[in-house]
């Protein structure tokens, strides 16, 4: 698709996604969640604004980075399950 | 590390920090803005990849740069060593920041209150729900149910409706009552009035509850089940979003670290937002929840004290001071009732960072309690969710703040030219 401009690798997997969009919006229209919690739960964003840490992920080596702060890079890998 | 240098600090770039910063600018201090986000708005002026900043957010940010203000996006304060020397956090590392006058602006979070259900995927903040909607996250289509309490619920219903969501009931805690009343209040202000039976107009047909919060969710294949407590008995939704905030609370972290004065979950300031601390000043929500119209008197107030312009500070603390009346009428309206207390299952969890179920602080007796036995507030937000939780499940005021104000990497530590630690 045209709106399709960049290219993600998610846990090993490639998906491509529109450009502008933030790494916790991406992760949420693939229906991922971002990390699972210490007793192995699920969990997605909650604030959506930086205060949570809910959509902590692990970006280009970098860990617990906020999904929600960061707008999707061509090439960017990103790790969930990392909490 | 690297240094950046000005006369007025200002931290946080929604409409009470660029007004702040647009006034001092235009009165000719040297001002530096930084923010956390990497595009200046805060929350209620965000940008949406959909649709862009919102035009008044650009006029504003347009005069703030015309007047030579400066932007550095995204920077995080972690530290202060005192009002004038700060740390703060970016892509690059760490930044020393120095300033002779410092403006807080650090804007507001939601309040979360634990209930059965609330840390499935799916089930997020009201606010929440509609930043992730500007940063991207397809609503066209999806079931939604909005909770919890305040206008925000109006505002973000009718702003995800126009996106295309199916808004499928609206869960008010307050009592209808008590919001007619708040809405004939608003008589005496036309434009918020108006605002408001905009709002309402926007969302007809949106079944709306009042005395009404959700008591649990569950998973219903790929739908989560959400349940309500209404005035007509339990009410149940199938949803593809729960989107629940209780209020608003005041970001206080780095004014809590400075030591200046917290009462009341809020930074307390003067007719001119001085701080009990000379040479700070905070405005917007950092005092108190009172919207945008607020936010940018206090920001001009500011502005105006920060360049020695108190004749006209003063007056600009007249609108100041209505506009924090609307905030008094809003708390009254909007607070959170008893009920509320008592939605968490003993095995629900109040701390996500630490998983920690609400049963684990039986034995507590405040927050640093709560840290020390239960790991509640450990995690890497730093109670920010449990803490507010805690102030209106327990009464609990918030643990004090310790530096760094944000979880740092070893390299960002290493890199710092003092430590954290004191």
């Amino acid at each position: 698709m045209a709106e399709h401009d960049l290219r993600l690798r998610v846990d090993g997997r490639d998906v491509e996604v529109p450009a502008g969009h933030s790494v916790a919006a991406a992760l949420a229209n693939l229906r991922l969640p971002a990390r699972r919690s210490i007793r192995g739960h699920a969990r997605a964003p909650l604030c959506g604004m930086g205060i949570c840490f809910e959509c902590r992920v692990t970006i280009d080596g970098k860990r617990l980075v906020r999904a929600c702060m960061v707008e999707c890079k061509d090439g960017m890998e990103v790790l969930t399950r990392d909490g | 590390m690297d240094e950046l240098d000005c006369e007025v600090l200002v931290v946080g770039a929604g409409p009470a920090g660029v007004a702040a910063a647009a006034t001092a600018a235009e009165c000719g201090r040297d001002v530096l803005v930084v923010d956390d986000n990497r595009h200046p708005g805060g929350q209620i002026w965000r940008r949406s990849v959909a649709t862009g900043t919102p035009s008044i957010a650009e006029r504003w940010l347009g005069r703030a740069q015309s007047a030579g203000a400066r932007f550095a996006f995204p920077l995080r304060i972690a530290d202060a060593h005192d009002p004038t020397r700060l740390v703060a956090v970016g892509d690059d590392g760490p930044i020393a920041l120095r300033c002779e006058q410092l403006v807080l602006a650090l804007g507001a979070s939601e309040r979360f209150l634990p209930f059965p259900g609330w840390t499935i995927p799916g089930v997020c903040g009201v606010g929440g729900l509609q930043a992730l909607v500007k940063q991207g996250l397809a609503i066209r289509g999806q079931r939604v149910a909005i909770a919890g309490s305040g206008p925000l619920l109006l505002a973000v219903a009718a702003s995800l409706r126009e996106h295309g969501a199916c808004v499928l009931g609206i869960f008010e805690q307050a009592p209808r009552s008590r919001v007619r009343r708040f809405g004939l209040g608003l008589l005496a202000r036309p434009g918020k009035l108006a605002h408001g039976l905009g709002l309402l107009n926007r969302l007809r047909g949106v079944p709306r509850h009042h005395d009404a919060w959700p008591t649990r969710v569950e998973v219903r294949g790929s739908s989560l089940r959400a349940t309500f407590r209404t005035t007509h008995g339990e009410r149940t939704l199938d949803v593809d979003w729960l989107a629940a905030g209780f209020g608003l609370v005041p970001n206080v972290d780095v004014a809590a670290l400075l030591g200046c004065r917290i009462e009341d979950e809020r930074v307390v300031v003067d007719e001119f937002t001085r701080t009990t601390i000379p040479d700070v000043f905070a405005v917007g929500e950092t005092i108190g929840i009172a919207g945008v119209e607020a936010a940018l008197s206090d920001g001009i107030t500011a502005g105006l004290a920060c360049a020695g312009r108190d004749a006209d500070a003063r007056r600009a603390a007249r609108a100041r001071y209505r506009e924090r009346r609307f905030g008094d009428a809003l708390a009254r309206t909007y607070a959170l009732r008893d009920e509320l207390r008592a939605l968490a299952a003993p095995d629900t969890v109040i701390c996500r960072c630490e998983d920690t179920p609400i049963a684990d602080l039986a034995h507590c007796a405040d927050a640093r309690e709560a840290k020390l036995l239960a790991r509640c507030g450990m995690g890497p937000c730093q109670g920010r969710v449990c803490g507010p939780a805690l102030a209106f499940l327990r009464g609990w005021s918030r643990d004090s703040v310790r530096p760094p104000l944000v979880p740092l990497t070893f390299s960002e530590l290493s890199a710092l030219d003092e430590p954290p630690c004191r």
